[in-house]
């Protein structure tokens, strides 16, 4: 899968669990501090890429992932491995 | 085999509230932050002499009059807790005692926040199969025993109080199939360590993972009683979190349920929250007798246990 169909995806999936906008989901971002979503919103969103993208994120993965482009490589990296 | 069937629920919440503003005062926190991250307002907490035998008691006593029953008439007192004083002795036989219930058995159970699901299976095949006709369930808790009163990110959620349910014979079973199952993997996630340190400890993104993962076990708790999630008149999860509360619950289907909140106003008491959410809804008169209801449990072990009961 490419990098910006990643992106949208995650895109899709932070507007529905946390109610950000899709055009504020860069790679530069991060989760926390730019787009707002709070530990418990990240968990949702790390348990619906799983789902979406058929790859598995482990919690001491989660931490490393800082930005939405660290949540983009990551996804494309543990997809290819699959 | 006979079936089973909850007679009567009773609850004893504790005198002292402590507000968001009142936790404030002493960890850095606020009102909105704990409101959103958690859904709770306030909680109670108990004081010294609402000892978890106390607390237990009185639940007790309620239900046994909601039930009709005497406390000779019992044949077994579970108790559900794991924030006990000691190691030794358990609670159980002693709420047995303050109760009078001279005839019954009595044990505790310790399954962490699910232990009232576990404890109320227990209970129902006991009266299935015969090895006892009338078993009271009392779930008690005092986490602030255990609380960690400058760690914001758990001290915001504990909370004390009691619930109890009377199991006796039915025609029909009134007591739906349990799921259960655990993740003992995980069991450094809720823990309070012991050997010296006595104070609540959780990992809360593991557990909030874990629990918003178990939403298929909980529809199966339907399927295995024959109802439609739609059918369920209330759904009635451990109050751990709101935020838990809302993910679990969306993915079940249960479009006209009413969906208990009571951890709004009474935090996380752990194996009490079941019996105190659910007393809260029957006494809010949005329940008839014969309803649907389905209870779930999850937490420290990590354990979980869920069943569909019917409103006594």
């Amino acid at each position: 899968m490419s990098q910006s169909d990643i992106l949208k995806g995650l895109a899709a999936i932070l507007e529905e669990v946390a109610g950000v906008d899709p055009a504020d989901v860069t790679a530069d971002k991060t989760f926390i501090d730019d787009l707002d979503v709070d530990s418990l919103s990240m968990v949702e969103v790390v348990v619906a890429a799983e789902e979406k993208f058929d790859v598995k994120i482990p919690d001491e993965d989660v931490k490393s992932l800082k930005t939405v482009g660290d949540a983009v490589s990551y996804i494309q990296r543990a997809g290819v491995a699959a | 085999m006979s079936g089973s069937r909850l007679m009567g629920i009773g609850t004893y919440r504790p005198a002292r509230l402590v507000t968001n503003d009142d936790l404030a005062k002493r960890v850095a926190t606020s009102d909105e932050w704990v409101r959103s991250r958690t859904g709770i307002a306030t909680r109670r907490i108990a004081d010294a002499d609402e000892t978890i035998v106390a607390m237990g008691s009185m639940a007790a006593e309620k239900a046994l009059a909601a039930a009709g029953i005497d406390p000779t008439d019992l044949d077994m007192v579970l108790l559900a807790t794991c924030t006990n004083p000691s190691q030794i002795p358990g609670s159980g036989p002693q709420i047995a005692h303050r109760l009078g219930a001279v005839h019954a058995g009595a044990l505790d159970i310790n399954a962490g926040c699910a232990g009232f699901s576990y404890a109320l299976s227990v209970a129902s095949d006991m009266v299935r199969v015969g090895s006892a006709r009338h078993v009271l369930v009392v779930a008690a808790e005092r986490l602030s025993d255990y609380t960690d009163w400058d760690d914001r990110t758990t001290c915001i959620l504990l909370a004390d109080g009691a619930g109890a349910a009377v199991v006796g014979p039915a025609p029909n079973q009134e007591i739906g199939p349990a799921v259960w199952g655990h993740d003992g993997g995980k069991a450094g996630a809720i823990r309070v360590p012991g050997y010296g340190d006595n104070l609540f400890r959780m990992e809360g993104q593991t557990v909030f993972r874990w629990a918003i993962t178990l939403t298929p076990t909980v529809r199966r708790a339907c399927e295995l009683a024959g109802v439609e999630p739609a059918e369920l008149a209330a759904v009635v999860p451990h109050q751990a979190n709101l935020r838990i509360i809302d993910v679990l619950v969306s993915g079940i289907g249960a479009t006209n349920a009413v969906v208990a909140r009571d951890v709004v106003d009474s935090g996380n008491t752990s194996a009490a929250s079941i019996p105190l959410a659910f007393s809260r809804i029957l006494d809010g008169g949005q329940l008839r007798p014969g309803d649907p209801v389905l209870l779930f449990g999850f937490g420290a072990g990590l354990t979980y246990c869920g069943q569909v009961v019917r409103c006594p």
